[in-house]
């Protein structure tokens, strides 16, 4: 017995939204930018599901690409906000509004 | 039921409440030890679907690397104390949570209204090959050379960037 793939796009479809409903609700830059990771894990379930039931390991290659540029986007945005932090002393994006006229 | 789904089904739960638990709790560090067992059940769900390169890596990578760099920024900069769910602006939290899920049961409508399990029949062989380091280097240095080289420099660019950027005080 093998499970329809409809299953992990379910899945994948929960936790991304779940993602969602994090960005959406809650106001700190970092809680923010892990629910923007929890995210970018379910779009690779869903690449990682497709490549194994086509048979085709060029979805899990590109899962790899993902990883190195999640890598690379967690590293510059906590650095950014590090930078924040040092000028305003807070993290809460509700207070970040310096473009704001 | 076969082995694999059971794994599917105790992954997949541990995945969605590690989840929503990771969105819901109001310290920081809780939440992201959370993201940590969310990384790790995604793992095994990489493991039932015979992705045995991917699944190391995740573990490596995002539970590993990652989040021990989430961590340390957590407790680098110890932010404020969030309010609570429904003390600021509840209606506004409650209507991105009703059209998040509106937008959730369309997907899930829409993917079993497509049926994808009747046009895809999974050869198991074909699936285990494809997931073995073996075939994914061979598609990443024959291939796909190109795109490796400029993950290479973008990481090398996102590693000054950040330095340039944390280093010290903008004016």
């Amino acid at each position: 017995m093998q499970i329809p793939i409809e299953y992990y796009l379910i899945l994948s479809a929960a936790l991304f939204i779940t993602g969602v409903i994090g960005v959406l609700i809650r106001r700190n830059a970092i809680m923010v930018f892990m629910c923007i990771e929890l995210m970018l894990n379910s779009a690779n379930l869903t690449l990682v599901t497709f490549s194994s039931y086509l048979g085709n390991s060029i979805g899990q290659l590109f899962v790899f690409f993902v990883m190195a540029v999640a890598a690379a986007e967690a590293s510059v945005g906590l650095a950014i906000i590090i930078a924040l932090f040092r000028n305003k002393l807070t993290v809460n994006i509700d207070e970040i509004n310096i473009f704001k006229w | 039921m076969s082995l694999v789904a059971v794994l599917f089904i105790v992954f997949g739960l541990i995945s969605l409440t590690s989840a929503i638990l990771m969105v819901t709790r109001v310290n920081l560090v809780v939440s992201a030890l959370f993201l940590i067992v969310n990384f790790a059940s995604l793992a095994g769900l990489y493991l039932t679907l015979n992705a045995q390169f991917i699944a190391v890596a995740q573990v490596i990578v995002y539970a590993g690397a990652i989040m021990v760099f989430f961590l340390f920024v957590i407790m680098l900069i110890n932010p404020e104390h969030e309010k609570r769910f429904l003390e600021y602006k509840p209606q506004i939290k409650i209507f991105a949570i009703v059209i998040a899920v509106l937008i959730f049961l369309q997907i899930a409508y829409i993917i079993f209204l497509s049926k994808p399990s009747g046009k895809l029949n999974k050869e198991v062989s074909q699936s285990i090959s494809a997931g073995t380091i073996e075939e994914i280097g061979r598609q990443m240095f024959i291939n796909y050379v190109l795109p490796f080289e400029a993950v290479g420099y973008l990481l090398l660019a996102a590693a000054i960037g950040a330095l340039v950027l944390a280093k010290k005080k903008f004016k």
